[in-house]
């Protein structure tokens, strides 16, 4: 059982953050709620509740999936940009405007569209990867700055050149058909980014645990000097991961104007990028343990949603559970002395048995 | 263009600077002390708005201004304490724990607005009390400036002396002296009975200070009202601004500044249907450029393959490439 | 002996993982003295000073001070009852100025809140003044150079008060002419009433300050006695250790070409030090040319500069007459050397990558572990197990994170790597540093066995006893440059080394080439 314990030891130390998250969740609704039994099950099964409630985790859980793999790749290559939010809505403005701009076939239109808001996402990214391999300029802020840059700008092209005049709001023109997701599921919004983030997710995995580049991902990751001194190129591992992290990145956020909306209609930041950090985090940057963390969060999020609509308790709820896990699960320290009584006692037992 | 020179001169103008700059230059202190320290707190956007909710709801139900202000630096400096907690002594990544209270003071303070008015969006139904504006006996007097320097919230005031009396602290106090020494090398200041973790957590507390005036300013003089995620990014643009700024309280001050006055000529232009998304992007790509000049600066001088591969790697790269062919 | 200012007694200290540091090791220290000690790498020195100094704490022994006894639990307690404590890396804030580095912890007041700066300068002036240490008190740290920062350092402990004045290696980092500066000083202080303890392991330094030496081999002390008529010589052999019939293994039988060849090879590092000042060496295939030194000589740079890890200044290396300083760490793999580094955890191994992510590093692009980026972990696994089971790995499975294993598993894990990728270059530092009996003979074997198949073997070890008992040919290190190239290794003895290795002898034009 010890054995067990240490080796999925950080596996457990995510469920027993996520219980206390839980744990603190019924205390506050019995706190709050004038009827908490209601509320509970509201929050719990609410969003199980209805064929439209699930199809809605689904199509919340999409671009966290996007955001959460494109951090999940740059983490394990120990790169902390924050590129991702930056990346992806300006890869949607951009793609948005190539798609209303130009006239094709479905077939064609879809993938160039997608490729056009990738690349876009990962030119960007690759700006403060540029900054940290050349200059050594720390990648975290620059991104931050980035993400500000690529908000305006985003808004500058859309409001100035590809806005909608009809609609009453500011909004870009509408997408041609040609340029939109089917849906699969007909009368639900389930679209075919929801599949295409599935897929993202399984072939981050397979990239990095299965091909040579996400070897030296890793490898970087793990120890930089280790790396090089194998022969790894560590520059190129620095860039690469950016780019990648881009266009993931860039992909979700026009799978979302594809999928969901039509067109492009923030007009403040979205926020997916730090969905994604969240989604990265509790799913300790494995991309398939990702697809269910991101279906986790989003159901906390539709949980909450029900029980705001029905129940007397905010949403927000779930905003502070969720920063509660966050900062139990990155905690090194949480749980550290359990490990090393647990450790103690092993080392002892197999001292005693030699 | 004529229409746009006239607006940016004249003494509206420059009046709406120093208000705008107020809730930039106070978390943008934050973020240097904190920087300073060798631990940058990056929850200064989660600070200001829990110390504006904090504020807001005391001072509706107490009447007390000077209640409102003890809260609202109670609950920011309370918060930045968490985050100490978590980073000193549970080893968590600060910069991971800030972005989980940023979230979390988003999430509270919405969640406690509705337990408390009923209301997801705003606290305009509650009366709340704000800070004073003052008028500057005899300044208010001169043309012009007068105009533009007179008549602020006394917080703005407050923001420009704490410039000031940021500097008295790190430049002429043991703390500071201690704080400093903390961030350059933690085993120096151990080794002289120091306690590191004790210094690293007042700075941080001192970071949750300002943030609180911060955010103080924004619910209860800026406006009357806290208003779901009023603090629209300032906490991270602070983080530019004292980036910028070299961390250094009048650097920190020019570039808060800087950033107050691009925002106004934004607005500015916004009214003469020019696109202000434009303007307001110029800042960060500023702080961009200004990072990669800065850093670049840093890595001159290092010869060690070693060092500059940690760097990224060019400069030996030709280095090795130039003595290659000896 | 009533004047003792310090008497160590019988100091005991295991670390955690079971290394004995100190073994009952007592010396003591007389009042306005200065005392050498002195000893090999990891033969305890610093352990003890750690130990004096309420660093790292002990099990056994006492310490008595003045006196009476003390057991400091930390270096506050240490400093506050008058022992101040020079590290080798310096505890500066580099952004301050001298002063105010000077004064920190206690700090000088006016009023009651602000910190009394012209105060500071003068307690620095006067600081500066009274031991004749001339600072710069307004001066930033950063623009000093080392020379300066240490005396900032030295200033720091007195300023304290400190009576007893600990130097952990001071000569380290130092110019020649900065060492001369720095032992004015010692003098200086000696005559100012202070006891300074420091330690070295360069003998003409001891000759030139010391008045009494205490010499420590493998976590003992040999000796403490007054300097009186010892010379160089005689503590080299006292530090090196006595050791009849060293251990060797058979000569090579055949020789051939050189294949690594190292010439003028020039490298300063960032604070100004030669640490290469123009070595000359080759290997050739067949045999193993060992380099015998005192750690921190110039060894890792030359390793690191060999395999593309690090730029020098000028001059050349090749491997089979290709100059390789222009390509990249892979490429010089490549070009067929093998590197089994001197740090594993740094550059050896990932700690948190299983066995077989480790064993793969230098390999895995090969066509033969993917086709077109695709990894063959089942081929990748069965050759892991094929290695663990020829190199006597001793691990759960090659999936286990190579952080759990033990150190000699570690180093065995990367010799398994790196001996099997074909080289005809075999770089082995420290190859059997911190590994148990059973893999250093494994080791050693291993390296024989790579010897007798013709690759050219370059040995840098500071274990006298691996030098001798695998090399064919030996060069010795001593401050960036080669003292002295013995060309029959069966011919020569540790004690023949020592004074080479020490700095007190030098060949003239020594290098390790075959054409001299």
């Amino acid at each position: 059982m010890e054995k067990w314990i240490l080796k999925y030891f950080t596996l457990i130390r995510v469920m027993i953050a996520l219980i206390i998250g839980v744990i603190v969740t019924i205390l506050m609704i019995y706190l709050i709620s004038e009827y908490p039994g209601e509320s509970l099950k509201y929050f719990f099964t609410g969003p199980l509740a209805s064929k439209g409630r699930l199809f809605n985790i689904l199509e919340m859980a999409a671009p966290m999936i996007f955001c959460g793999v494109a951090i999940a790749i740059s983490f394990q290559a120990d790169q902390f940009n924050l590129g991702a939010e930056g990346s992806f809505i300006i890869a949607a403005a951009v793609g948005t405007a190539f798609a209303v701009s130009t006239n094709m076939p479905a077939l064609l239109h879809i993938p160039l569209v997608l490729i056009v808001a990738g690349v876009t996402g990962a030119v960007w990214s690759l700006i403060p990867g540029i900054l940290k391999a050349k200059w050594n300029a720390s990648e975290l802020v620059s991104s931050l700055m980035m993400n500000y840059v690529a908000f305006y700008f985003s808004l500058y092209l859309i409001n100035s050149h590809f806005r909608d005049l009809d609609a009453g709001f500011l909004v870009s023109l509408r997408l041609p058909e040609t340029a939109v997701f089917g849906q699969f599921i007909t009368g639900t919004r389930m679209h075919f980014g929801i599949i295409l983030a599935v897929v993202a997710a399984l072939w981050a995995y397979y990239f990095l645990y299965h091909t040579t580049s996400g070897y030296e991902f890793r490898q970087t990751g793990y120890n930089k000097s280790f790396a090089r001194f194998g022969g790894i190129n560590i520059i190129k591992v620095i860039i690469l991961s950016q780019v990648l992290l881009g266009f993931i990145a860039g992909v979700g956020g026009m799978s979302e104007v594809m999928g969901i909306h039509g067109r492009f209609l923030w007009q403040g930041q979205p926020g997916y990028g730090w969905d994604g950090i969240i989604v990265a985090i509790i799913g300790r940057s494995h991309p398939i343990l990702i697809i269910f963390s991101s279906l986790l969060l989003a159901y906390l999020r539709v949980g909450g949603q029900v029980l705001n609509l029905m129940g007397d308790v905010p949403a927000e709820l779930v905003n502070v559970i969720q920063s509660l896990i966050i900062l139990l699960i990155t905690a090194e320290a949480f749980l550290g002395q359990w490990k090393y009584r647990i450790t103690r006692r092993q080392a002892e037992r197999e001292e005693a048995a030699k | 263009m004529n229409e746009l020179f006239s607006s940016i001169f004249s003494v509206n103008f420059g009046y709406a600077i120093l208000r705008v700059m107020t809730p930039l230059l106070f978390p943008a202190m934050g973020i240097a002390v904190s920087t300073m320290a060798g631990s940058q707190n990056i929850a200064m956007e989660g600070a200001m708005l829990i110390a504006a909710f904090f504020g807001v709801i005391v001072g509706a139900f107490s009447g007390s201004l000077w209640l409102a202000l003890l809260a609202g630096i109670a609950a920011a400096v309370l918060l930045c304490m968490i985050l100490g907690y978590f980073h000193l002594k549970l080893k968590a990544d600060i910069f991971l724990s800030a972005v989980a209270l940023n979230m979390f003071s988003s999430g509270i303070t919405v969640f406690l607005l509705f337990m408390i008015t009923g209301d997801k969006g705003s606290t305009s139904s509650l009366p709340s009390p704000v800070f004073p504006s003052i008028d500057i006996p005899l300044v208010e007097k001169i043309p012009v400036i007068g105009d533009i320097i007179s008549g602020h919230n006394i917080l703005t005031y407050v923001a420009l002396v704490s410039v000031f009396l940021f500097y008295l602290l790190m430049f002429k106090t043991p703390l500071g002296l201690r704080i400093r020494a903390v961030g350059q090398n933690p085993d120096a200041a151990e080794s002289v009975g120091i306690n590191v973790n004790r210094t690293k957590m007042y700075a941080l507390m001192l970071s949750g200070l300002f943030a609180a005036l911060g955010g103080l300013y924004l619910s209860m003089g800026y406006v009357s009202w806290f208003s779901k995620d009023m603090t629209a990014g300032r906490g991270f643009i602070a983080i530019a601004a004292a980036t910028l700024g070299g961390m250094m309280p009048l650097g920190t001050m020019i570039s808060s500044l800087f950033f107050a006055l691009v925002s106004a000529v934004a607005i500015y232009i916004a009214s003469l249907n020019i696109p202000s998304e434009l303007i307001q992007l110029i800042p960060y790509l500023i702080t961009v450029v200004a990072l990669a000049v800065f850093s670049g600066r840093a890595l001159k001088g290092r010869r060690e393959k070693i060092a500059a591969e940690d760097a990224g790697g060019t400069e030996s790269v030709q280095e090795k490439n130039n003595t290659g062919d000896n | 002996m009533s004047n003792n200012i310090l008497d160590i007694k019988e100091i005991f200290k295991v670390y955690p993982d079971g290394v004995i540091a100190n073994r009952n090791v007592s010396m003591d220290v007389q009042e306005n003295s200065i005392h050498a000690l002195v000893g090999e790498n990891g033969a305890g020195k610093s352990t003890l000073m750690k130990v004096l100094f309420g660093i790292t704490p002990y099990q056994g022994g006492s310490i008595e001070y003045k006196g009476s006894e003390v057991k400091f639990s930390n270096p506050r307690e240490a400093i506050a009852a008058g022992i101040g404590m020079v590290h080798q890396h310096l505890m500066l804030a580099p952004d301050l100025t001298v002063a105010e580095n000077l004064i920190l912890g206690m700090e000088p007041l006016r009023g009651k809140l602000f910190l009394d700066a012209d105060e500071a300068v003068r307690i620095c002036r006067e600081a500066s003044e009274k031991y004749g240490l001339a600072v710069p008190a307004e001066k930033k740290i950063r623009d000093l150079p080392i020379g300066v920062r240490q005396r900032v350092e030295i200033l720091k402990a007195l300023a304290r008060n400190a009576e007893v004045l600990i130097l952990d290696e001071p000569t380290a980092v130092l110019t020649p002419q900065e060492t001369d500066v720095l032992f004015k000083t010692l003098d200086g202080l000696k005559a100012a009433g202070k006891t300074i303890i420091f330690i070295t392991h360069k003998l003409s330094e001891v000759t030139r300050v010391a008045d009494r030496i205490t010499v420590m081999r493998d976590a003992q002390a040999i000796i403490t006695r007054d300097m009186d008529d010892l010379d160089e010589v005689k503590i080299a052999s006292l530090m090196v250790g006595r050791k009849i019939n060293t251990e060797r293994i058979p000569a090579p039988v055949k020789i051939g070409s050189v294949k690594l060849s190292v010439r003028d090879l020039k490298y300063t590092n960032s604070d100004g030090v030669e640490a290469l000042k123009g070595i000359d060496l080759d290997v050739r295939s067949g045999e193993i040319l060992g380099l015998a030194g005192v750690e921190g000589n110039g060894q890792t740079e030359l390793v690191e500069i060999i395999a593309g890890l690090m730029a020098p200044d000028s001059g050349s290396v090749t491997i089979d007459g290709t100059s390789v300083l222009s390509l990249t760490p892979r490429q010089i793999r490549e070009a067929g050397l093998a590197h089994i580094p001197e740090d594993r955890m740094e550059n050896g191994v990932a700690e948190v990558a299983s066995v077989e992510e480790n064993l793969i590093v230098d390999r895995y692009y090969k066509p033969e572990y993917n086709t077109r980026g695709r990894l063959y972990w089942k081929l990748i696994t069965e050759k892991s197990k094929e290695l663990i089971k020829k190199f006597n790995i001793l691990t759960k499975s090659s999936k286990t994170n190579v952080g759990s294993l033990s150190g000699g598993n570690i180093q065995k894990v990367v010799v398994a790597r790196e001996l099997t990728s074909n080289p005809g270059v075999i770089i082995a530092a420290q190859p059997t540093r911190g590994v148990d009996i059973g893999s250093e003979e494994l080791i050693h074997n291993l390296l024989k066995q790579a010897r007798d198949e013709g690759k050219a073997v370059f040995l840098i070890s500071a274990d006298l006893d691996e030098v001798l008992k695998l090399s064919n040919r030996v060069v010795v290190f001593y401050d960036g440059e080669i003292t002295a190239h013995f060309k029959d290794a069966s011919k020569v003895e540790d004690v023949d080394l020592g004074p080479y290795m020490l700095g007190i002898k030098k060949e003239d034009a020594a290098s390790g080439k075959m054409d001299s």
